[in-house]
């Protein structure tokens, strides 16, 4: 709980848990990976920690907000939303479009 | 002159003059500079962590804009373990536990892992983890880790079918002991690479290494083994977390890609943890306990800064107790973790902690 408030990105509470992803998932160091993030949200790297900015920006892309919003994207839903905002491969969301995919 | 309140290594308090901080961090920077062959901090980086020590305020916190990616090892066990994981006992689910990470900690990550946090048990109750992780996965937003321990010691008598080199090389059975790590390190892969074969094949994130090489260079081994071929059947984003600062030569002759793995710094880890084709790496730098946590600090980002330098990948430093300049007691005052943290993210120009 310290690191995260010393030093933390903020997760679902801010842009913490797409700037992780690139990081996970195309290696990027982090100032390329939140210079890609705020591109695609189209706002700045700063704006990416900030938790009212960002609060308001996941409500309307739909990508999992941190309070209970009945409607929103919840889990998997506003994972599927990431993978094609950020046009990165999420392993659980590709599993989810076999399971529904022709059979 | 006025004192400073801060802290011992282990956590006590004690009260030291701006001086003596600053004769503190000079040392600090000089003792991982020496050992590690890297060069110290700058004087302009020692002034900015005498600033950190000095500053009276409880917590302190980087700029906005500069906050790095969290990730965790061993994680919820914090929440529904016990003492040995640090644990506080409270009554809730695993997956519940990962929810309120993701939803009330800001968490940036979060990772499924066993209350015993090894791999080798993992293996026979494999079909409940993935059960867990397919849960999580279900209700989670957050980049979600399958995490734990090669533990090599595991594998050797009693616990395990291989000789113990801790009963070996007393005896001088040197060359027994070589064979024995080095069979154990066989086993542990294959283990380590069935686990995250399984957890790809339901969707996990992400593949926690952590606390590697915690039995030696052997270990180290047989993890980098296991990235190798993780890396390329799957698609997992892999993380290595490193269980000290030094490689131990339990063994002494393993090598890697041509490079002998005992006596690595963190700066020389990273090159083969990115050989291997690993994600993140994680870089620990030992706290000790007899000196001042302004003296721990100095020291570990002067490790830490070069392993960042010298990576291509995501550094995340490990900053939990005992490690990273963090002190070596069950309750880390806040005052010295948050002065750790920042000092690794403006400093050590990491990119996670």
């Amino acid at each position: 709980m310290s690191h995260a408030l010393a030093s933390g990105m903020g997760g679902i509470r801010t842009a913490g848990d797409l700037v992780a992803r690139m990081q996970l998932h195309r290696k990027m160091r982090l100032p390329e990976a939140k210079a890609y993030v705020a591109q695609k949200l189209g706002v700045g790297t700063r704006e990416l920690s900030d938790e009212v900015a960002m609060r308001e920006l996941r409500e309307e892309l739909d990508i999992g907000v941190l309070t209970s919003v009945p409607g929103a994207a919840r889990g998997l839903e506003a994972k599927a939303r990431i993978a094609s905002l950020l046009e990165v491969t999420i392993p659980s969301v590709e599993r989810l479009r076999e399971k529904i995919g022709p059979g | 002159m006025t004192k400073i309140y801060t802290r011992m290594g282990d956590g006590h308090a004690v009260e030291m003059t701006a001086d003596e901080i600053r004769t503190d961090i000079l040392a600090g920077t000089e003792d991982a500079a020496d050992r590690g062959k890297i060069p110290a901090l700058s004087q302009g980086e020692q002034d900015y962590l005498v600033d950190l020590f000095t500053f009276e305020g409880k917590i302190v916190g980087v700029e906005p804009g500069d906050e790095v990616v969290l990730t965790d090892d061993g994680s919820v066990n914090a929440l529904y373990g016990a003492q040995s994981s640090s644990g506080v006992g409270v009554p809730i689910s695993r997956e519940s536990a990962i929810r309120v990470y993701e939803r009330a900690f800001a968490m940036d990550t979060m990772e499924v892992g066993h209350p015993d946090y090894s791999f080798k048990p993992v293996k026979p109750i494999i079909a409940l983890e993935l059960q867990a992780m397919e849960s999580v996965l279900h209700t989670t937003i957050i980049p979600m880790y399958y995490g734990a321990m090669p533990n090599l010691a595991l594998y050797a008598r009693p616990d395990g079918p291989f000789g113990n080199p801790a009963d070996l090389l007393p005896m001088g059975k040197i060359d027994e002991a070589r064979s024995a790590q080095e069979e154990a390190a066989e086993a542990c892969t294959r283990d380590m690479i069935y686990i995250g074969k399984r957890m790809a094949e339901v969707g996990a994130d992400g593949f926690n290494f952590d606390t590697t090489a915690s039995a030696g260079d052997a270990e180290f081994l047989a993890t980098l083994r296991a990235v190798e071929e993780l890396a390329r059947i799957t698609d997992l984003s892999i993380e290595v977390g490193m269980a000290a600062e030094f490689v131990l030569g339990m063994h002494g002759k393993v090598t890697y890609d041509g490079v002998r793995l005992a006596g690595l710094y963190p700066h020389d880890q990273v090159k083969l943890v990115e050989k291997a084709g690993a994600h993140v790496f994680g870089p620990v730098v030992n706290t000790n306990t007899r000196r001042s946590t302004a003296w721990n600090v100095s020291r570990a980002v002067t490790f830490v800064k070069a392993c960042s330098e010298a990576a291509t990948i995501p550094i995340h430093a490990n900053v939990g107790i005992g490690v990273g300049g963090v002190p070596m007691c069950e309750t880390p005052p806040t005052s010295m973790v948050t002065r750790a943290s920042v000092a690794m993210v403006k400093i050590g120009r990491v990119d996670g902690l």
